[in-house]
């Protein structure tokens, strides 16, 4: 097997025993990007010399060669997390030349833990998307079809890993972006509950909302990547100072026994034929391992994608604010300030991004800021206790990720409310704070693309999920599928 | 007809902490524009805010010393706006749950009658920075972005602008006393706009609100404030209507003029902010700002009447500083006389200070010190004359007063012995007025001693040379 081709994992059995260096695997790596990336575009930024030179770095030091979880694994990086010396562009015009002056937290860690940072990957501008087309850069093909999206928005960081052009990559997840994407290209997307990564770093888009997580090939990767990511940050108020379990530890414990969730409202009319039946089959599978299934109900589903769009887009237009030309990134000389401001963010932000600016300014307007933002709010809580109320019933959720399959390049870009809809499974995750993972369970026909099953859980109980998605993917047969590139 | 003012104020105080509200930059004044900065004061892509506890904990200090009700839940709310001297185009503040809720500041009229001024609110929040305007361009310094900065607003309770004045004076008195600022107006770390209207006596509902802006000096708000109550007043009384407006105040023409005309309805948008936990407040953290409550000058004013036998005036002199206050107890407790400790602060002390463009804590004069050298004065082993050269020496060289007396010979000659040899030789010199005091002129007996006094270069116990010398004019 290529190189390019194993897990972490396998990777790390590799590099311990000293069958490969850290050179060799970031080298297969570019090799393996200078190969297929052409076609994909999942990458937006890569410095080989540099990762080679971090590789030669870790090789001398001995840490590939000793139990640091990530020694010697090169790893891409999400456009919007801040890595000291990198571009940051957030795939956006208005940052175009922007280097980041720090390192998030869970780069830090990631360095700490012995990993190179090989890359940036592409994304729908400031995360807001499903498509990735979003991209000031250009758009990510899906690497099983290249006339489809691969998701979004951390659409490159998915493409990436599903065509073994990365071991693993980061993204972030405000209202779906890991997991969507994860389903759409066929790898595995954790979205950890909020509070449990330190967002310092992360370029926010909706504060209350957005959460970084990892995409890898399996689950053990994603339970090992948690196990490195995971943890307090003084510097996020929010990061919740809690111990982190050792995942991969938990990962074998089985299903029997578990009681697992099925939301009425998740399995819906209008859904996709083949993803609906994967899914169900997927639940067929989980109750032969042993895991009991219950009957739930998500009663304010319904309500999940107008208050995600009034709370995040009110955020979000406060959190995109300092991007006026003032101190960094792009600007555009105008007749006196304001005029710079309204030309600066003119010509740097796309459509989309302006559209959610303008929504979350007017949601948070005098006289209607009730009505919106603090309804929302309301809701949202709403929304919170239902799922409390189901975990008082069953230990995980079951669901679909996404009601279909990566579309079409083109298909929704006229249609920001169809786009919004891609999200509809995963929305209500970020609004509850809990955590979930997408990972495959199956493929359509024809054409052949991967389904998701997005296996959620209560809040900090990253364990359970892992455990059941790893059970399920040990039974199965749709991890070892490859895409033909 | 008779017209009344309607004052309220907002005051901006900059807390004197550490680092800055939300990061850990130094909140030093007078650096290098730019060199107290940090990708989260800078508000730079990704950064987070983590909250400056001691600044909550000097609010909280702050909202007890004025009587306020200190929530025990409190949030931080995002103040949107674009402006290029805020980092973020947002403002971390408070909106509908500040710290410190409802309050008073007592002032002194004239009259010597006291008057509550109620506090509406004190809240917490970040400091913008500071935009510079050069010939072509504009710069923005954002060393001041961040510092902890306290909002108090007045409720419209003051009706002069004495009245201003005299809260503001109090207010200032308040938050030195409990450590919470330096409130040097010149370095901005107290700020001051103010709301006035006028109505005729009698009149419950206010009139139009003018606010008036850019006023440096505590005196200078009291200038404003008198000048734009005339303004109003005589528009009134013209028949002319005062309209709602932002003015500006002039301090070199004594004028105010108008800023903007039209009241923007400002939209802040504010909205709680994600990025911090709500303030939630124990009554164990109560309890130990309660430990930590100052005096209030004006008890520490009486105090010192009572304590030390000060007048008045002297204390007030005292206590309107808490570290000048501070200075002179320490000195106070190490002196047999306080009083006389008093006087060399309040005069020599303060001189010399003003003089020397320092201020008490940087005065080369120590209160162990100063008191040393009043229990020299005290013993008789230096006139008081003579402490005051001490003292100058002192002041300069930042020596102790023993020291600066051994080393330059001033102890008094109290010695009977030597000092006959000078009244001998005084009395030899003068026949004069030796004739004129035994012809009755009592008076030339000062002419003499201050000869004596000379004979002996100051050192000379000017009580002894008297008795010495009536003895021998009235023996010989």
């Amino acid at each position: 097997m290529s190189l390019h081709a194993l897990t972490i994992h396998e990777l790390r059995e590799k590099l311990r025993g000293g069958d490969v260096s850290a050179r060799e695997a970031t080298q297969a790596l570019l090799d393996r990007i200078q190969a297929v990336d052409g076609k994909l575009k999942a990458y937006l930024w890569l410095n080989a010399e540099d990762a080679l030179a971090q590789a030669d770095a870790i090789d001398r030091s001995g840490i590939a060669k000793n139990g640091k979880l990530l020694g010697g694994v090169p790893i891409a990086i999400k456009d919007v997390i801040n890595v000291d010396g990198q571009p940051c562009t957030c795939a956006s015009k208005i940052l175009k030349r922007h280097t980041s002056v720090y390192d998030a937290f869970v780069v830090q860690r990631l360095r700490e833990a012995g990993a190179i940072l090989l890359g940036r990957t592409n994304m729908d501008e400031f995360a807001m998307g499903s498509s990735t087309e979003n991209s000031s850069w250009g758009v990510t093909r899906n690497p099983w079809d290249l006339e489809r999206i691969p998701g979004g928005s951390s659409g490159g960081s998915a493409a990436a890993v599903a065509a073994d052009e990365a071991f693993a990559a980061l993204g972030s997840d405000t209202g779906g972006s890991i997991r969507q994407p994860a389903a759409l290209c066929g790898c595995v997307g954790l979205k950890p509950t909020y509070g449990r990564v330190s967002r310092y770093g992360l370029v926010a888009f909706a504060s209350s909302l957005d959460q970084i997580g990892p995409f890898t090939k399996d689950v053990a990767d994603s339970a090992l990547m948690l196990r490195v990511l995971a943890g307090h940050d003084r510097c996020d108020s929010t990061s919740v100072p809690q111990s982190v379990p050792d995942y991969t530890a938990t990962l074998g414990q089985g299903v029997k026994g578990l009681r697992i969730g099925l939301p009425k409202e998740y399995f819906i009319d209008g859904m996709d034929r083949e993803v609906d039946a994967a899914v169900r089959a997927a639940i067929k599978k989980l109750q032969d391992l042993g895991a009991e299934v219950v009957a739930i109900s998500l009663p304010h589903t319904d309500y999940a994608v107008a208050v995600y769009y009034l709370i995040a887009t009110a955020e979000a237009s406060a959190n995109l604010a300092r991007f006026d030309g003032v101190r960094y990134g792009a600007r555009v000389v105008g007749e006196d300030v304001i005029d710079m401001y309204g030309k600066t963010r003119g010509a740097g932000f796309g459509p989309e991004v302006k559209r959610r600016i303008i929504l979350g300014t007017y949601a948070l307007s005098a006289g209607y800021y009730d009505a919106y933002y603090l309804r929302a709010q309301k809701v949202r809580t709403l929304i919170r206790q239902d799922f409390e109320k189901a975990f008082e019933n069953c230990d995980v959720i079951v669901t679909p990720t996404s009601p279909e399959v990566a579309f079409r390049i083109g298909e929704k870009t006229d249609d920001p409310l169809k786009m919004y809809l891609s999200d509809i499974f995963t929305i209500s995750v970020n609004l509850a704070g809990i955590c979930g993972v997408s990972l495959p369970c199956g493929f359509t026909k024809s054409p052949r693309l991967p389904i998701g099953l997005q296996v959620l859980g209560k809040p900090f109980d990253e364990e359970t999920v892992l455990r059941v998605a790893h059970m399920y993917e040990q039974a199965t047969e749709w991890r070892k599928q490859r895409p033909s590139l | 007809m008779q017209y009344e003012a309607v004052i309220g104020l907002e005051v901006h105080v900059q807390l004197k902490t550490k680092s800055k509200m939300f990061c850990g930059c130094a909140t030093e004044f007078g650096a290098e524009p730019n060199t107290h900065v940090c990708p989260v004061c800078l508000g730079y892509p990704g950064v987070l805010p983590v909250m400056n506890e001691d600044a909550v904990r000097k609010t909280i200090l702050t909202g007890l010393m004025i009587g306020s009700d200190v929530a025990r839940f409190s949030k931080w709310d995002r103040k949107n706006y674009f402006y290029p001297d805020m980092p973020k185009n947002y403002q971390i503040s408070q909106y509908d749950l500040p710290l410190c809720v409802r309050g008073a500041v007592e002032i002194k009229l004239e009259d010597g009658q006291t008057k509550k001024i109620g506090v509406t609110r004190a809240h917490l929040e970040e400091d913008v920075a500071k935009n510079l305007h050069f010939e072509t361009t504009s710069g923005v310094d954002f060393n001041r972005a961040g510092t902890p900065l306290m909002e108090i607003v007045s409720e419209p309770d003051m009706r002069t602008a004495e009245d201003a004045f005299a809260y503001l004076t109090a207010l200032k008195e308040i938050l030195i006393s409990g450590g919470i600022s330096d409130c040097d107006m010149e370095k901005g770390q107290l700020r001051c706009d103010s709301n006035v209207s006028v109505r005729p006596v009698g009149q419950k509902a206010f009139g139009e609100k003018v606010e008036i802006k850019n006023m440096n000096t505590i005196s200078g708000v009291r200038r404003a404030l008198a000048y734009e109550i005339e303004r109003q007043k005589a528009a009134l009384q013209k028949g002319e209507k005062v309209s709602q407006e932002t003015r500006r105040w002039d301090d070199a023409t004594g004028k105010t003029s108008v800023m903007r005309t039209k009241e923007y309805a400002h939209d802040y948008r504010y909205f709680p902010e994600p990025d911090l936990m709500p303030v939630v407040v124990s009554e164990d953290m109560i309890a130990e700002m309660r430990k930590l409550l100052p005096e209030l000058p004006e008890a520490k004013r009486q105090r010192f009447v009572k304590q030390y036998g000060l007048p008045e005036y002297d204390a007030g002199v005292l206590v309107a500083s808490a570290t000048l206050a501070a200075f002179y107890e320490r000195a106070a407790e190490r002196s047999k006389n306080p009083k006389a400790i008093s006087n060399w602060v309040t005069t020599e002390l303060l001189g010399k200070l003003a003089e020397a463009k320092k201020t008490i804590d940087e005065s080369p004069v120590k209160p162990e010190q100063l008191a040393e050298l009043v229990s020299l004065i005290e013993s008789g082993q230096i006139s008081g004359k003579i402490g005051k050269e001490v003292f100058a020496e002192m002041f300069g060289s930042g020596k102790g007063a023993s020291m600066v007396v051994k080393e330059k010979g001033m102890v008094q000659v109290s010695d009977a012995g030597s000092l006959e040899g000078f009244v001998e030789e005084a009395i030899a010199r003068n026949p004069k007025s030796v004739a004129d005091f035994r012809a009755g002129n009592e008076a030339a007996i000062n002419f003499l001693k201050g000869q004596v006094m000379k004979l002996s270069k100051g050192k000379a116990n000017p009580q002894l040379v008297g008795e010495i010398l009536l003895r021998k004019l009235e023996g010989g």
